[in-house]
């Protein structure tokens, strides 16, 4: 007879408009990794945020330990020994490891005042119990994301948690780091007895981790499963409610000529910092360049030099054969090179204009569209925005609507349209399923593999390792600024990669030269 | 020339630093608290405006100085609920509402002054006491500048100490400061943010009411006029962001506008005295310009750092 750690009884969350949780019965045994998969916007951080009493439910009751919860807040989960480490971390970046573990339970002196000392000893003493290493007196926004996820669990487990729900936990890890992650998770549940809930999308995670795993799909608990009876690919349709293929991407063609190069390229960030380093690369008509790099190592600052929206401080960028570097956004996309943007809320979208509006942008001054006085020419426009809205399979309620209305994927495929509609010959691509679920991603992946067979060359740059292995001829790895090795997908492991994505250098002579040809 | 230097390093000085200061330190360890909990307050000078108009009503209605202060205090409480529904029940821009309440400050004092004193100003209530402490006529120099000084200057005293204490070293003052800084953490260790946030406000409140009693009752005579505290509440925010919110910082700067303002007084032989009273608002300005370029350095600064690390 297994213990029952959380039951959820037939609970329904409704947020105005939206019914985010729809009558979910669910138990999680005591000891055991529950997985939670599914696409964005199925309820899988919203289930959760009812356990940890953010938001207190429409309908249904949760039972924690046989007791039925009355009150939702989190203090009250806190007590019952639930800990949560959220998607964005909790921490106050200016503190100390120990002032952000201890935050709520804080040891005094005199009862009145906060004795630092006992904090600091006490997480010390935690961090080691735990294998979770971390210097407590270190100022937490100066730690790598890796080490401030530790800071989150090390507090989860001061407040005494026996339940740890991780909510994407390894969104923003290295695979080095989610190696880590997961022994820590499995060390917990073997010594300590812990139960812990698992958010993810990403199923290999639920295969390497989880004991059993319950699918969400709109709302509605879809299925709970034995983790060892399911394959991913099951898992993936379970997900998506129909099959997905996760089949090899086609691939035809041969690299063409050079249409992208860049040399010795220095270009500088906010801060007036040199972000990207000497840089040289070049990129072929029909082949697929993937940049591989942990966020904030220059390839933010060296896409935007590439596409006009940074200025170079020295170096040269060719597109076509013309002189690129330092030119307008304008002028770069009229020399052929087309751009979807790490953020597409920020620079992807205008979140108020109408959907066909954002579908025509870039396009809205040739004739077709145009009539006296600079009228546009309504009717036309409609056409053409209806048509790229079938063919990219964009789901909302009509082009009439404002882009904002539109889920992340959706509004992911608005950007991907209206980019490739240019027929560009360079192609600039950064972070394109960012957010986005399995299916929309099956359905991007594509695109640009067509885009890549037609001979446009493309520039991917993505924090999903996955992706860039997926569709890439070759993988450069980035590291603050500097390109540190260059690869091809079926010559080199992802936990491989990621040793030159910290910094360390491939040793091989004439690996660098292979880049700059 | 030594003349005027001679009369700048006097103890006469030293006296009307202090006295320039107070009020302005007062406000601002009150707008450290705010700041901490992530509140850009404006709203100080009406703040400070209705504690000198409560206090110097209270002392002429009650008649005596420290039941003005009791007064001037619960309104200041009052003003500090007031703000903090606003901006933190009611979740308005909290730029406005501070500009709302110094204009409601000025029109509602303005109004209740003619009501009750009549057009020239309150004078001649009771006063809070000025301190002569007999061991202060043996020390050269110091004690001649410490000599007389209201008793609101030794309260500020230990306002800042215990402000100091509170926000560095309880742990409610971790708790303020996350408050502002991510009020989402606080949030789900289980304590509201909300409820630091009304504690600051109220905490303001006082403070800027003793600064307006101190005005009133303190360095003046028991005497209320029109838009008495004179932009003060905007100087002491300076000291706030100046101070980087530390209370005992803010206390320095204020002495440093203190300086300046004495510095004026000095001066008004020399130069038109309204040349001399824009200089604490000229050393406002610089004081301003020397925090974002030290910002700017200190950013640069902590990347440096991340990559030697």
């Amino acid at each position: 007879m297994e213990e029952i750690a959380v039951r959820f009884d037939h609970v329904s969350m409704e947020f105005p408009g939206v019914l985010a949780n729809d009558d979910i019965s669910l138990s999680i045994r005591k000891g055991e990794v529950f997985a939670l998969v599914g696409e964005n916007g199925a309820g899988k951080s919203t289930l959760m945020h009812l356990l940890y009493g953010m938001h207190t439910p429409t309908n249904g009751e949760i039972w924690v330990k046989g007791e039925r919860l009355t009150e939702y807040s989190p203090k009250a989960a806190i007590q019952r020994g639930i800990g949560m480490v959220h998607q964005h971390f909790m921490l106050v970046p200016s503190f100390s490891v120990a002032q952000n573990v201890v935050m709520s339970k804080e040891p005094r002196k005199f009862k009145l005042f906060y004795d630092w000392k006992a904090a600091e000893e006490k997480t010390r003493a935690l961090s080691q119990e735990y294998g979770l290493s971390v210097d407590p007196s270190a100022i937490v926004g100066e730690l790598s994301v890796g080490l401030q996820q530790r800071v989150e669990i090390l507090k989860a487990l001061y407040r005494g948690a026996e339940l740890l729900i991780l909510d994407e936990p390894t969104a923003v890890l290295t695979p080095q780091e989610t190696t880590e992650l997961f022994s820590v998770i499995r060390r917990v549940v073997r010594e300590k007895g812990m139960t812990v809930i698992l958010i993810t999308h990403k199923l290999y995670e639920v295969k390497a981790i989880s004991d059993r795993v319950g699918i969400m799909r709109k709302g509605r608990l879809i299925a709970v499963k034995d983790t060892a009876s399911v394959t991913e690919r099951e898992l993936a349709s379970l997900m998506v409610g129909r099959p997905v293929l996760y089949e090899e991407l086609e691939r035809s063609g041969q690299p063409g000529e050079i249409r992208l190069a860049a040399k010795d390229l220095t270009v500088y960030d906010n801060r007036g910092l040199t972000a990207v380093k000497k840089l040289s690369l070049s990129l072929r008509a029909g082949e697929i360049l993937g940049i591989a790099a942990i966020e904030g190592n220059g390839q933010s600052e060296l896409l935007e030099a590439l596409t006009g929206l940074r200025s170079c401080a020295s170096g040269s960028i060719g597109i076509c054969g013309q002189q690129a570097a330092n030119c307008t956004p304008g002028e770069i996309r009229a020399m052929g090179l087309a751009h979807i943007p790490e953020d597409r809320l920020a620079t992807g979208v205008s979140k108020d204009a109408s959907v066909a509006e954002n579908l025509l942008v870039g396009r809205h001054k040739a004739p077709e569209f145009r009539g006296a006085l600079g009228y546009q020419k309504q009717s036309s426009i409609a056409r053409y925005a209806e048509g790229l809205f079938e063919k990219f399979d964009i789901r909302g309620a009509g082009i009439a609507v404002s882009a904002g209305s539109l889920s992340g994927g959706n509004l992911q495929k608005v950007v991907v349209a209206r980019e490739c509609s240019f027929d560009t010959p360079v192609l600039i691509i950064s972070q394109p399923t960012r957010g986005v679920d399995v299916g929309a991603i099956e359905f991007i992946h594509k695109q640009i593999m067509d885009k890549r067979n037609e001979g446009t060359a493309i520039l991917l740059c993505s924090a999903d390792l996955d992706e860039v292995f997926r569709l890439s001829d070759r993988i450069i790895t980035l590291y603050e600024g500097e390109i540190t090795g260059e690869f091809t997908p079926n010559t080199i492991e992802k936990e491989e990669l990621g040793y030159y994505m910290t910094g360390n250098r491939r040793k091989e002579a004439g690996a660098h030269e292979a880049i700059t040809h | 020339m030594h003349d005027l230097l001679s009369r700048i390093f006097s103890a006469a000085t030293l006296n009307e630093t202090l006295r320039t200061a107070t009020p302005v330190a007062l406000a601002a360890i009150g707008g450290a608290m705010t700041e901490h909990a992530g509140i850009m307050n404006i709203g100080m000078d009406g703040m400070i405006l209705m504690g000198a108009f409560f206090g110097a009503y209270g002392s002429f209605l009650l008649g005596g100085g420290w039941l003005g202060l009791g007064l001037a205090v619960a309104i200041g409480i009052l003003v500090g609920l007031l703000f903090a529904l606003f901006v933190v029940k009611l979740k308005a821009d909290e730029f406005i509402i501070g500009c709302a309440l110094n204009t409601f400050a000025i029109g509602l004092t303005g109004f209740l002054s003619d009501s009750v004193f009549g057009y020239n100003g309150g004078k001649g209530m009771a006063a809070l006491p000025k301190l002569r402490l007999s061991f202060l006529d043996h020390i050269p120099f110091l004690g001649k500048g410490l000599q007389g000084l209201s008793v609101l200057f030794y309260i500020t005293l230990l306002l800042v100490l215990v402000l100091w204490l509170f926000v560095y070293r309880t742990p409610y003052g971790l708790h303020l400061r996350a408050a502002g800084e991510k009020p989402e953490t606080l949030r789900t260790a289980g304590i509201s943010p909300e409820k630091m946030k009304w504690i600051a406000s109220i905490l303001c409140g006082i403070t800027c009411a003793i600064a307006g009693v101190y005005l009133s009752l303190g360095d003046l005579e028991g005497n209320f006029a029109k838009n008495m505290s004179n932009s003060r509440g905007y100087v002491a925010f300076a000291c706030v962001i100046f101070g980087s919110a530390n209370p005992a910082k803010a206390y320095l700067a204020a002495l440093m506008f203190g300086f300046f303002g004495a510095l004026g007084t000095c001066l008004q032989a020399y130069i038109s005295p309204d040349l001399t009273a824009a200089i604490p608002y000229i050393i406002t300005i610089i004081m301003m310009v020397y925090v974002v370029l030290r910002s700017q350095r200190r950013r640069r600064l902590s990347h440096r750092k991340e990559q030697v690390a």
